[in-house]
């Protein structure tokens, strides 16, 4: 654990702006206002892109390469998570069920 | 907003209350599992209760936690945490119309608590916007019921996690669960075959990007998924379908 940093601090208030902007973004000014097309269709695959790409290093890589071994408790618990979205779309059972694949290989077997 | 006597008091609050309360262990699961994903991650417990209320944005903190640790350039983070927050421009352009009476300062507040699960159960039970000044009422007072419970369970289940993280040796891994929950928000955005394949692109190319200076690798992913989604679009516009 580290200290606290005024420039984390600085992070922090500056996402609870992009917080609140996102939120209200349509009804923060009076006059009435729509995206350009370009803008609206991009809005469509954005969010899906931002989160994979934060999520993909985070599975398949360790201190910058590519995982060099499949005996990684990631590899496996992140796909069953991913399934048991799809099969009873539960984001709650995403975690719960690939915390449950993903400790005891971590732990039991040390991936 | 819930502080409000005329909303807390009004038949409409309880009720959302009331409706809200089932979702309220799934909300607090995931804001005890960012609590403890936070300050495993490395954030001071300052830090991490300071993010907890004032960003009030699961996915978004999540998200931006690796960069922060990873020391990113603060536009990449802020861009990050706009681009996972797009979901919710969409969701203010609906409400625009229930909100636009009131002044400014009160439609800021009542954008900034109302989260995913609010805005759903809210659009649901409320389709058109209303045009009497009881029906706004009504509106406002639901709203703020709903989100009094996902604000309250989200707040207490997160401050429970983050004092708890720092009991649980870092060697268990906890921190995954942050992960998983972005990965069960990811699934349930890539709701098209267009945005699957964007999610597949974008993935690819954090990974082959990965050696890029100040995260620029993110900016990359989205970039790239983005343009090829966008240009696949128009040759197969059957591929950006929701299923029904």
């Amino acid at each position: 654990m580290r200290g606290t940093d005024f420039w984390t601090l600085a992070v922090i208030v500056g996402l609870a702006g992009v917080s609140v902007l996102t939120r209200c973004f349509f009804f923060i000014l009076d006059r009435p206002w729509t995206l350009p097309a370009w803008a609206d269709r991009a809005l469509q695959y954005a969010p899906v892109a931002a989160l994979a790409g934060v999520v993909a290093p985070e599975v398949v890589m360790s201190a910058g390469q590519l995982v060099p071994t499949w005996q990684d408790a990631r590899l496996f618990a992140a796909p069953v998570g991913a399934l048991l979205f799809y099969w009873r779309r539960s984001v709650l059972l995403t975690i719960a069920g690939g915390m449950a694949v993903y400790l005891p290989l971590h732990l039991g077997l040390g991936w | 907003m819930f502080f409000r006597r005329e909303n807390y008091t009004h038949p409409a609050f309880k009720e959302a209350a009331l409706a809200m309360l089932p979702l309220a262990t799934g909300i607090s699961a995931w804001g005890l599992m960012t609590g403890v994903a936070m300050v495993k991650s490395g954030m001071s417990v300052v830090e991490a209760l300071a993010m907890t209320f004032l960003v009030y944005a699961g996915s978004s903190q999540l998200a931006s936690i690796p960069l922060i640790v990873a020391g990113a350039p603060i536009w990449v983070i802020w861009a990050t945490g706009f681009c996972v927050n797009l979901r919710f421009v969409v969701f203010s352009l609906h409400l625009r119309p229930y909100l636009m009476h009131m002044p400014r300062w009160r439609r800021l507040v009542n954008g900034y608590l109302t989260a995913d699960m609010s805005y759903a159960m809210f659009t649901r039970r409320f389709p058109t916007p209303g045009t009497t000044p009881e029906r706004k009422r009504e509106e406002e007072a639901f709203l703020s019921g709903n989100y009094f419970v996902t604000w309250t369970s989200w707040m207490t289940a997160s401050v429970i996690g983050i004092v708890l993280g720092n009991l649980v040796p870092t060697s268990w891994g906890l921190g995954f669960a942050g992960v998983l929950c972005l990965v069960g928000i990811l699934a349930s955005l890539a709701n098209t075959p267009l945005r699957k394949l964007a999610a597949v692109i974008a993935g690819a190319a954090a990974v082959a990007a990965y050696a890029l200076p100040l995260k620029l690798n993110i900016v990359v992913a989205i970039t790239v998924a983005v343009a090829v989604s966008f240009w696949l679009e128009r040759r197969a516009p059957a591929a950006t379908q929701e299923p029904a």
